[in-house]
C-alpha cells in the first residue's frame, strides 16, 4: 500500500488585492494533481520555477492546507484526523531543506539541534535523548563529539548530514527532500546522495524528491513526475520516462538537461519564451503557447492523463483518435 | 607596496614570446593573486601559478568547487579585485600586451570594450534605478563617444541580436519589469555592446531554469559564431564545460590541476581530483547505480596542506604527495596534469617524442 497518495490535489492561493482593493484573480499553484508514494522509494518531482513542486511539499508536510483534492497517509485522510492522528502524522513525515545555512539554528549546538523533535514530541529520559543523538550522528557518518559544536564549525556538506540526522530523529516513514543537494558543492553532492539510498536501503524510508537537476532526480527516483504550471503533464518509472520523455515539454527538459559527456549528442529542442504566469494560465494544454507540436485543439481542449505505453502523459498528441503519425 | 609587487612580476620572463601569427589571444604565465591581510601577516593563494592560454573565438571552461580560486582568477583578468588581493607575480599577455603592466586608466580602456563580464546574478548587475536602454547604451557611450540618440539606437540593436520580443519598448523599462532569463539576455547585451574579443561569464545559468539556461547557452554560443567572440566559462557544472567548451581548466585550491582539450580529458583524465569529479556527477542513463563520491571536505586556501593539497583526499596518494607539490607536467596534445602520478607518463610521451 502506497504510504502517502494525493488525489485531486489542488491549491490555489488568492492574488495580492490591488491598491483599490479589486482582487487581481487566484494563483492556481497546483491544479488537481494526483500522485502516489509507496513505502522505501522515491518520487521524483521535476519542474521550472512556478510550477508548483513546493507548493506540493508544503501540502505534503501539512504547512498549507489544500484547496480540494485530499491527501491520504497509511490509508487515511489527513483532513478528517483527529489531534492524535496528526500528531502521528507530523512525526512520520519530516524535512530536509536545501540551505543548510539557513535551516539550522546558530546559536543550538548540534546535540539540542537534533534532539529538539526528539523533546518536543517524545518525553524521553535526558539520558535516552542523549544515546539517540549519539545514534543519529553515526547513521550520518558523523563523529560523537559534533553533538558538542555549533553549526559555523561545519562546513555546507556536514550540516546538511545533520539536517538529515534531524529530520530522521522521529523515525519518520516520509521524508520530504526539497533541493537537498542543490546548494553543495560538486565533490559533495555524490557523498550527500549516496549518504540518502544508503539510509533509504536501511530504514526502508520514502522520499519525496524535488530538485531541479534532471539527473540527480532519475538518479534518486523510483518514479517521476513531471509538473507544468500547476499540472502533471507526465508521470512514469524513472528509468523509463527519463530514457524515452513522451510529452512535449518532457522531451524539451530532458533535453535542456546537460549532458553528462561532450561526446554525447542529444536533440536539441529550445522552447521558444518562457513559463507564463500561473495567475492567468493559458486555456487548453497550458504548455501550447510554447509546445513546438501544438494543434488548434490544444488551445481550447485539456488534455487528461491517459497511459502511453506505460506511463501518464497529458498531451493530444497522444489521444487515441490523433493519428499515429502526429507522434513525435 | 603594490608597484614592488608589479616590478617583480615583470622580471620574470621564463619563455619567449611565440610569433604572433599562432599567438593565443589571452595567455596566463605563472600568475599568481594573493589575498593578504592587512598586518601582512596570512596570506590567502587564491590564484597560484596559473598558467593558461584561450585562442580567438573559443571557449575556454574553467570549473572548480567554491574556494578554488576560479572567480579570483577572472577578477585578475579584469583587474577588478577587492583591495585586500594583489597580483603578486605573472604575465596577463592579451593581444601581446601584458594585463598586470597596465594602469588603471588603460585598463579602463580593456575593461568593458576588449574583454567583457557577465556576472551571475542578473540583477545584482542591473542598476534598478535606470532603463534598460541606458545601461546598454553606457558603455557604447564611454568608450566609442557615441551620441546619446545612436548609442540609444544601438542598444535598440543589440536587445534585437539577443531575441529580446520588441526591443523598442523594452529599453524604456526597468529591470524589475523582466523575467530572469530576460535580464541575463541584457546584462549579455552589455557584455557585448562595444564588441569585446573575450567575454568572461561567471556562472551565467545558475540562477535559470533549464530550459531558459538551453535558450541563454544557445543564444551564447551564436554570438561567439556572429561576432568570433573567445569565451571563458567560469562553472562548477561539468555539464556546461561538456556542452560549451573546446578546452577545460580544472582548479582546486588556488592551482590549474588539469587543463587541456575537453574531449581528452572527459575521456582520459590524467589527476584523480578530475576523474572523481566526473564519476562524481549522476549520469541520465545509469540509474540507481551508486555513485563514486569524494570523500572529505575541500580545503580551506588559508591553512593548506603541505604538497599536494588534493593529497588528503585522494585515494591513490602517496607518501611523495604529502611532502612535495607537484610540478605541471605536459601529457602532449595540449593536456597538462599537476600529479606525480602522471611524470612517469610524461616521461614515456617525451621519450617517443624523442625530445630527451
Amino acid at each position: 500500500m502506497a504510504v502517502l497518495e494525493a488525489v485531486g490535489l489542488t491549491k490555489h492561493f488568492l492574488g495580492r488585492r490591488g491598491i483599490f482593493g479589486g482582487s487581481s484573480g487566484t494563483v492556481r499553484a497546483v491544479d488537481g494533481i494526483s500522485f502516489a508514494i509507496e513505502g522505501g522509494q522515491t518520487l521524483g518531482v521535476v519542474g521550472e520555477s512556478g510550477c508548483g513542486k513546493t507548493t506540493t511539499a508544503k501540502l505534503v508536510l501539512g504547512l498549507e492546507a489544500p484547496s480540494g483534492g485530499s491527501i491520504r497517509f497509511e490509508g487515511h485522510d489527513l483532513q478528517a484526523l483527529d489531534p492524535a492522528g496528526r500528531r502521528h502524522y507530523r512525526k512520520s513525515v519530516q524535512a530536509v531543506f536545501q540551505d543548510p545555512y539557513a535551516s539550522l539554528s546558530p546559536r543550538m549546538r548540534i546535540g539540542a539541534i537534533i534532539a529538539e523533535p526528539l523533546v518536543t514530541n517524545e518525553s524521553l529520559p535526558a539520558e535516552e535523548v542523549r544515546n539517540r543523538v549519539r545514534k543519529l550522528l553515526d547513521l550520518v557518518g558523523l563523529p560523537e563529539h559534533a553533538a558538542e559544536l555549533f553549526p559555523h564549525e561545519f562546513s555546507g556538506g556536514q550540516r546538511q548530514r545533520i539536517a538529515i540526522a534531524r529530520a530522521l530523529a522521529l523515525s519518520p516513514r516520509l521524508v520530504v527532500l526539497d533541493e537537498p543537494v542543490s546548494a553543495l558543492d560538486v565533490s559533495i553532492r555524490a557523498q550527500v546522495l549516496n549518504l540518502l539510498r544508503d539510509l533509504q536501503a536501511e530504514l526502508g524510508l520514502s522520499y519525496l524528491f524535488i530538485a531541479h537537476d534532471l539527473a540527480a532526480v532519475a538518479h534518486m527516483s523510483h518514479t517521476i513526475v513531471v509538473m507544468y504550471l500547476g499540472k502533471i503533464v507526465e508521470t512514469g518509472e524513472a528509468r523509463e520516462l527519463s530514457r524515452a520523455p513522451k510529452h512535449p515539454y518532457t522531451q524539451a527538459l530532458f533535453s535542456a538537461a546537460l549532458p553528462s559527456h561532450p561526446d554525447e549528442r542529444r536533440e536539441e529542442i529550445i522552447l521558444q519564451g518562457e513559463v507564463p504566469s500561473p495567475l492567468n494560465p493559458p486555456a487548453g494544454c497550458r504548455f501550447h503557447p510554447r509546445c513546438p507540436h501544438a494543434m488548434p485543439r490544444c488551445g481550447v481542449e485539456e488534455p487528461v492523463l491517459t497511459d502511453v505505453e506505460g506511463h501518464l502523459v497529458a498531451c493530444h498528441l497522444f489521444d487515441t483518435e490523433a493519428c499515429h503519425s502526429m507522434r513525435v | 607596496m603594490s608597484n614592488s609587487i608589479l616590478s617583480f612580476a615583470s622580471s620574470e620572463h621564463r619563455r619567449p614570446v611565440a610569433a604572433p601569427a599562432n599567438r593565443p589571444l589571452l595567455e596566463l604565465r605563472n600568475l599568481s593573486t594573493h589575498y593578504i591581510s592587512a598586518q601582512g601577516t596570512r596570506v590567502v593563494r587564491a590564484v597560484d601559478d596559473v598558467t593558461l592560454s584561450i585562442d580567438a573565438g573559443k571557449t575556454l571552461g574553467i570549473v572548480g568547487e567554491s574556494g578554488s580560486g576560479k572567480s579570483t582568477l577572472a577578477l585578475t583578468i579584469l583587474r577588478v579585485l577587492p583591495q585586500a588581493a594583489h597580483i603578486v607575480g605573472g604575465q596577463m599577455l592579451f593581444e601581446g600586451e601584458d594585463l598586470v603592466q597596465k594602469s588603471d586608466a588603460e585598463m579602463r580602456q580593456v575593461r568593458g570594450k576588449r574583454i567583457a563580464m557577465i556576472l551571475q546574478d542578473p540583477m545584482a548587475s542591473l542598476n534598478p534605478l535606470f532603463t534598460v536602454g541606458d545601461q546598454v547604451a553606457e558603455p557604447i557611450r564611454v568608450h566609442e563617444g557615441a551620441t546619446r540618440t545612436s548609442a540609444w539606437r544601438r542598444a535598440i540593436d543589440l536587445l534585437k541580436a539577443v531575441r529580446i520580443a520588441s526591443p523598442e519598448t523594452r529599453v524604456t523599462q526597468y529591470p524589475h519589469e523582466m523575467s530572469g532569463g530576460m535580464r541575463q539576455r541584457i546584462v549579455g547585451a552589455i557584455g557585448i555592446s562595444c564588441e569585446p574579443r573575450l567575454l568572461i561569464a561567471d556562472e551565467p545559468t545558475t540562477s535559470l531554469d533549464l530550459t531558459i539556461q538551453a535558450q541563454y547557452l544557445s543564444l551564447l554560443r551564436d554570438l561567439q559564431r556572429e561576432h568570433g567572440l573567445a569565451l571563458i566559462f567560469i562553472t562548477h557544472n561539468l555539464g556546461i564545460v561538456a556542452k560549451m567548451c573546446d578546452q577545460l581548466a580544472v582548479m582546486y585550491a588556488g592551482r590549474v590541476v588539469e587543463s587541456g582539450p575537453v574531449s581528452r580529458i572527459f575521456n582520459v583524465p590524467a589527476h584523480p581530483y578530475t576523474e572523481a569529479l566526473l564519476n562524481s556527477i549522476p549520469r541520465m542513463g545509469d540509474n540507481r547505480k551508486r555513485l563514486t563520491a569524494i570523500e572529505g571536505q575541500p580545503p580551506n586556501l588559508a591553512s593548506l596542506p603541505r604538497g599536494c593539497a588534493f593529497a588528503p583526499r585522494c585515494n591513490v596518494a602517496f607518501d611523495r604527495c604529502r611532502v612535495d607539490a607537484p610540478p605541471s607536467v605536459d601529457l602532449g596534445d595540449g593536456q597538462a596534469a599537476r600529479c606525480w602520478l602522471a611524470v612517469p607518463t610524461a616521461a614515456a610521451v617525451a621519450a617517443q617524442a624523442g625530445a630527451v
